[in-house]
């Protein structure tokens, strides 16, 4: 890339690479930069960086604009508006595209080509005025120096050529050795994310190109935590993913709950995997993503690079447990595990329990009020922390005997009861 | 920043330690071989919601004119070897010129019959890449022995020092409850005409379902 005149610098993490990005605004004197949809932008939250230099950034893909529009979070990869509506969108149109530019026409109906179009016009106000440019990029080729850019609507070329300068941060995990290699990646990564034989616009660029595009060109390769998922001898299959999707669109997690309630910039199967494995263990909510699985397999077996989520998520868990083992106050779960374990290791204390759990079950049925469908009586409300389970949830009471204490009394069943 | 580049490929290389490197590069799958590569590129062309005119050389102006709209602002690259009337030459316009023309005429490099693809090297023929980009109607004229059977194909014909643009119909999107709306900000329309032997036929799709 150096030799084709393009200036390269390295990132240890976030930080890092941002404080890149904002020099090279504001060696410029720019105070706005229009931006291709990319994860690796949104995973060091740029926007937020440029923003606390006073640099206005413009998402310039659909979805990511009625994002921005809409003071929201993505909820998708590929497609990160798919929890609003055609009405939502409409609205969030109207309401504040004429606070950041061209307002949204008067008559702007919901019909999504309609949309699209109020979107261009928007948009395009911002593409032709714009001198500074910031992408992420799907692939990088090792032997040439070549960038790629895969994308439909056509904001990745504008913004790609029309500005003076373009920022390039890429992943250190999306190079690939050769040029020739790219020919699998390319046919796998579209027919894999939307279904498409090809998607509409695929950009490659080599360094600067003396009268067209961009006349300065940065990249910025970027760590940020995928040496330390290098290191991972299970997880670092993790990095050969190249973000089509497939996984979440065949999760039944991520179905029912969205990308929102991942907490994380990749959402779904491979973000419960990625975000550990870039974060390392001791975050809460990092160490929740790894349980968030029925580990039913479905996206193991729908991506097209072969990563075995499934072991991963499992391999994580151990990580997550072992990181805990040698708290001073040990988790609510560990304690109830320790204590069963102790309960089960013995039959006296296993009969011990067993009749407390009846003794329990009594006392529960007698001051609970509500019934199970089948007619088993449910407990009312717990005290204490069980309470946040019986909120929402009916708890089924203990039964009063056990098996054991049944088998005894009826002599295996051949006396009547 | 050269300290933050050995440290990252130092602990790259910690971080490996336990791998073979001596692994091989790895080799693509063949790609389709269709018996007629010009017609399954015309129907995958179309079948993005493009329109495709087969033509032969002696026809090629004449179908170009056919696909521009009367009166309408077209530029062409300097390097254009089809005659195109009323059009101007672009000599480095700006985008905002750009901006108020209609359609553009070029040359590509090759066409991907598989996948329904052309590939511009923005040579003199192509042109700038801005030009093919910001104004509305795209006219590419694609020639019989550029067209290859697949993405595999197509890899060694191409130089990666050069900027390159893959184009597969016009531009798309399905970002609004997964409708597919063409045109968002590239062209909305894309000719391709296929310069082809003796052949005289028009492949138009005009509202089959792509989406």
């Amino acid at each position: 890339m150096t030799a084709r005149g393009a200036v390269v610098h390295w990132a240890r993490d976030a930080a890092d690479a941002n404080r890149v990005i904002v020099d090279v605004a504001r060696t410029h004197a720019v105070d706005e930069v229009v931006k291709v949809k990319s994860m690796v932008t949104q995973e060091i939250d740029l926007n937020g960086a440029l923003a606390d230099a006073g640099i206005a950034a413009w998402e310039t893909d659909l979805a990511e604009l009625i994002v921005q529009l809409g003071d929201d979070l993505p909820s998708h990869i590929l497609v990160p508006a798919i929890h609003r509506n055609r009405a939502e969108i409409r609205e969030i149109f109207l309401r504040r595209m004429h606070e950041v530019g061209r307002p949204a026409p008067t008559e702007l109906t919901d019909e999504p080509v309609v949309l699209a179009a109020a979107a261009r016009e928007h948009l395009r106000e911002k593409f032709l005025r714009a001198r500074m440019a910031v992408s992420g990029a799907n692939f990088a080729v090792a032997d040439t120096g070549t960038l790629v850019v895969v994308e439909s609507e056509g904001n990745g070329r504008m913004c790609l050529t029309l500005p003076e300068v373009l920022v390039s941060v890429v992943g250190i995990e999306k190079v690939v050795p050769t040029f020739a290699e790219l020919d699998s990646l390319l046919r796998l990564l579209p027919r894999s994310s939307t279904g498409e034989r090809m998607n509409p616009y695929t950009s490659m660029w080599t360094g600067v190109t003396p009268g067209d595009g961009p006349q300065e060109v940065h990249v910025v390769l970027l760590d940020n935590g995928r040496t330390r998922a290098l290191a991972d001898e299970v997880g670092r299959q993790a990095l050969r993913c190249i973000r089509c999707s497939a996984c979440l669109n065949v999760c039944p997690v991520y179905e029912r709950v969205g990308g929102h309630a991942y907490g994380s910039v990749y959402p779904g199967p491979i973000g419960a995997i990625l975000n550990p494995l870039l974060k390392g263990t001791g975050d809460p909510q990092t160490d929740s993503l790894p349980y968030a699985s029925s580990l039913c397999g479905a996206c193991f077996e729908v991506c097209p690079v072969r990563i075995d989520i499934p072991e991963v998520l499992v391999h994580l868990r151990t990580q997550v447990v072992d990181a805990r083992r040698d708290d001073s106050v040990p988790k609510p779960e560990a304690v109830a595990m320790r204590a069963a374990g102790y309960a089960f290791g013995n039959a006296r204390r296993l009969r011990w329990a067993e009749r407390v759990s009846g003794l329990a079950g009594r006392a529960l049925t007698r001051f609970g009020r509500s019934r199970l469908p089948g007619g088993r009586a449910a407990a009312g409300r717990l005290p204490g922390p069980g309470a946040a389970w019986t909120g929402a949830r009916d708890l089924p009471a203990p039964p009063r005997e056990s098996f054991r204490a049944w088998w005894r009394r009826t002599k295996g069943g051949r006396v009547d009861e | 920043m050269s300290d933050a580049r050995s440290e990252i490929l130092s602990r790259v290389r910690d971080a490996l330690a336990d791998v073979d490197p001596a692994a091989l590069p790895v080799e693509s799958p063949p790609g389709a071989a269709p018996t007629d590569v010009l017609t399954r590129f015309a129907e995958r062309v179309a079948d993005y919601r493009a329109e495709v005119v087969r033509c032969s050389p002696d026809e090629v102006a004449a179908r170009v004119a056919d696909s521009l709209v009367e009166g309408s602002r077209v530029v062409v690259p300097p390097g254009l070897d089809v005659d195109v009337a009323n059009a101007f030459v672009d000599e480095g316009l700006s985008a905002a010129e750009l901006d108020r023309v209609d359609a553009v005429v070029t040359a590509c490099r090759l066409g991907i019959a598989e996948t329904g693809t052309i590939v511009l090297d923005h040579e003199a023929d192509q042109g700038r890449r801005a030009i093919t980009l910001v104004p509305d109607r795209h006219i590419c004229v694609v020639r019989a022995e550029q067209v290859v059977a697949d993405v595999p194909d197509a890899m060694p014909r191409l130089d990666p020092g050069r900027p390159l643009t893959w184009i597969s119909g016009p531009s798309a999107t399905s970002d609004i409850e997964l409708e597919r709306v063409e045109g968002v900000h590239g062209p909305r329309t894309l000719i391709v005409v296929l310069v082809d032997g003796n052949q005289s036929t028009s492949t138009s799709v005009g509202d089959r379902d792509g989406s």
